[in-house]
């Protein structure tokens, strides 16, 4: 059978990873898909996993009630979907909806939680992978900020 | 294409042909000469100062087709007083045009090469006469990647020709906005996070930028992360241009001046003036 290590011993959120820690990581990976309009996780909700999109597009919203659905950013092929399992009390801050039928490797939260308390090693090999991924992000949300195409 | 101006400060009569709404506040105009035979031979990249009588002169990029030099056209936004009277104009109407100037796209220097434009807002209009220039000599370029942010989906430029752009198999086109409603199916971000998305040869790419300075200046760094060296990035600035053939100053950069070194610039020549603030 095979397994889902090749994959994300490849993957750039995970390449370099140390063959033990990739281990563990890979005991708390499970191959999930979602149809296009379908939510992958709710504002609110606990964040039970995070995802490393393999094929597809996903929609980060904010709902507001006057205008509805207010898509954010858009990830797909490759990037890495929540961070809000990293921190308490581990509750999504937006929605996710795939616009596009896409495939995923789901992280079990808890199960990577437990592990990264064990192994401190692991724990901040993450922590400084996503730190990476949140200062792309946080630099992205500063220049849409910005607002650099409207008059000024 | 080089065309020789023999009077540069004397505006040409032209006559509106066609005037296509883009945005809410963005229009292009088809502009035909007034003596019907002559063309006006420009390259992808240059300008033209459009004068409305009675109100003032403006510096349009070219956004039409170089090789069909009979048919001009330019794309603007309504932001002051010069362009809202230029969009007020209506077919028929004449305008004065003084140019082509400044610089070009290194449409002959790409050959051979993979080629990456990046536009963000109305950035597309300069960026639109390089696109046709490669369609129509496919066969003498690599990979040719189009990558344009806008505000919003409506804010979007020239949507019907992203649409058949983004239909052929030769080009890969990939459009991103700021922000966006539920509908849109499309990527929302900044331009900047689309170039981790393609595949290129660092080496053998030439790079086209054009939009707001600090978009500009950002994309600048994902590129040259990805490798591809300064001599094969090149940047169109914007400056206050008044004379349009490098008398009046008043769009000196540094020791350049805009309306006649640039608008098109190779990042390399300009690199320790770009982003100064004092500049």
């Amino acid at each position: 059978m095979q397994t889902l290590e090749p994959y994300l011993a490849e993957h750039p959120f995970l390449k370099g990873l140390d063959p033990h820690h990739l281990n563990i990581i890979v005991g708390c990976a499970s191959n999930v898909s979602f149809d296009a309009e379908q939510y992958i996780l709710h504002e609110g909700e606990e964040a039970t996993n995070f995802y490393i999109i393999h094929q597809g597009k996903v929609a980060l919203e904010i709902f507001t009630s006057d205008r509805g659905p207010i898509t954010i950013q858009t990830i797909g092929e490759g990037d890495v979907l929540g961070w809000s399992w990293l921190i308490p009390p581990y509750h999504w801050h937006y929605d996710a909806r795939a616009i596009e039928p896409t495939s995923a490797i789901a992280l079990d939260a808890k199960c990577l939680r437990a592990k990264c308390e064990e192994d401190h090693d692991l724990g901040y090999e993450l922590l400084k992978r996503f730190a990476h991924v949140i200062t792309q992000r946080l630099e992205a949300t500063r220049l849409q900020l910005l607002d650099v195409y409207g008059v000024h | 294409m080089k065309s020789i101006i023999t009077e540069p400060m004397i505006p040409k009569p032209f006559r509106i042909h066609r005037k296509l709404k883009e945005t809410h506040d963005t229009y292009t105009i088809e502009l035909e000469s007034t003596n019907g035979a002559d063309g006006f031979p420009f390259s992808a990249g240059q300008f033209n100062m459009l004068y409305i009588f009675g109100v003032g002169e403006v510096p349009i990029s070219i956004s039409s087709d170089p090789s069909m030099p009979k048919m001009l056209k330019h794309t603007a936004r309504s932001v002051g007083t010069v362009t809202k009277a230029l969009l007020n104009l209506r077919r028929g109407d004449i305008l004065g045009v003084r140019g082509p100037f400044g610089s070009h796209w290194p449409v002959e220097e790409a050959v051979g090469n993979d080629v990456v434009i990046v536009a963000g807002g109305i950035g597309l209009a300069p960026m639109r006469p390089v696109l046709y220039s490669f369609i129509s000599h496919r066969d003498k370029y690599g990979k040719i990647i189009l990558l344009y942010g806008a505000r919003t989906p409506e804010d979007l430029l020239y949507k019907k020709e992203l649409e058949l752009w983004r239909g052929r198999f030769d080009l890969e086109v990939k459009v991103i906005v700021d922000s966006a409603s539920g509908n849109w199916r499309g990527n929302v971000g900044v331009v900047t996070t689309l170039i981790p998305r393609i595949q290129f040869d660092p080496l053998h790419t030439v790079a086209m930028i054009c939009g707001p300075e600090v978009m500009m200046r950002y994309t600048l760094k994902e590129l040259q992360n990805c490798g591809i060296k300064n001599e094969n990035i090149f940047v169109s600035m914007e400056r206050n241009m008044k004379c349009g053939i490098c008398l009046c100053g008043h769009c000196q950069f540094g020791p350049k001046f805009v309306c006649k070194d640039g608008p098109v610039f190779c990042y390399d020549h300009i690199k320790e003036l770009f982003g100064k603030r004092e500049i």
